[in-house]
């Protein structure tokens, strides 16, 4: 099983400067942890303790997961996953 | 420093006048490791707010797919500041997250007669300001 996760500029640190990586899970929580395992560090960068960060962006295919189930979201084999930090300020 | 058309400048600060008193947003597209501001891409700012801004992170989405089928990046990062001064805030810095980008504030506070147009890096909480060269260009 694999899904396809586009990681952004500012995390390929965590990557080896991959602009995308692998992972499995049935759920984006598990995917996220099944990353962590062969990059760590990569999940507090989208992960805190109120889950998902507020200032991350993640879609499954052409969807934010915020509009989904967030980190209990179903992902499956061939799904693509997209990360992109928030461009916000004040 | 910041190299940019005139244009793309003057189409910066028409978005900033037309949003005010709401700051407004949006990028400038240019090829990868360029360093070129070719396309302006104005955004929504889904805050609505007079103080902050975000991409709308669906249209997000959208850009940033197609600044990757065209092999661009966002060379340029702009907001503006309605009632205080060009000058990256505390937020700004913190949620700078494009490393490579020319991050460009514009000011419409009312004392101006004109905005003020300032460009910045911010690099791991860093800021530094750069000169903004204004040239000449297709239109």
């Amino acid at each position: 099983m694999s899904i396809e996760v586009r990681i952004p500029t500012i995390l390929r640190q965590y990557t080896g400067g991959a602009k995308a990586v692998e992972g499995t899970g049935d759920t984006l929580a598990a995917l996220i942890d099944d990353l962590e395992s062969r990059h760590p560090g990569l999940r507090q960068r989208l992960v805190d303790d109120g889950g998902l960060r507020r200032f991350v962006n993640v879609y499954l295919n052409d969807e934010d997961v915020r509009f989904l189930d967030g980190l209990k979201t179903q992902v499956s084999d061939g799904d693509s996953v997209t990360v992109l930090p928030a461009v916000a300020g004040g | 420093m910041l190299e940019i058309r005139r244009d793309l400048v003057e189409a910066i600060i028409a978005h900033a006048r037309r949003d005010h008193p709401d700051e407004a947003c949006g990028i400038v597209a240019g090829p990868i490791g360029s360093d070129r501001p070719e396309r302006f891409v104005p955004m929504a700012n889904a805050e609505r707010s007079t103080t902050f801004y975000r991409f709308d992170s669906m249209e997000q989405l959208k850009v940033w797919r197609e600044m990757d089928d065209r092999d661009e990046e966002p060379v340029v990062i702009y907001h503006s500041h309605t009632s205080t001064e060009a000058y990256p805030s505390r937020t700004d810095i913190a949620y700078a997250s494009e490393p490579n980008a020319h991050y460009v504030l514009v000011s419409t506070r009312e004392e101006l007669d004109e905005p003020d147009v300032r460009s910045y890096r911010i690099v791991d909480g860093e800021v530094s300001e750069e000169e903004v060269r204004i040239v000449a260009g297709a239109e």
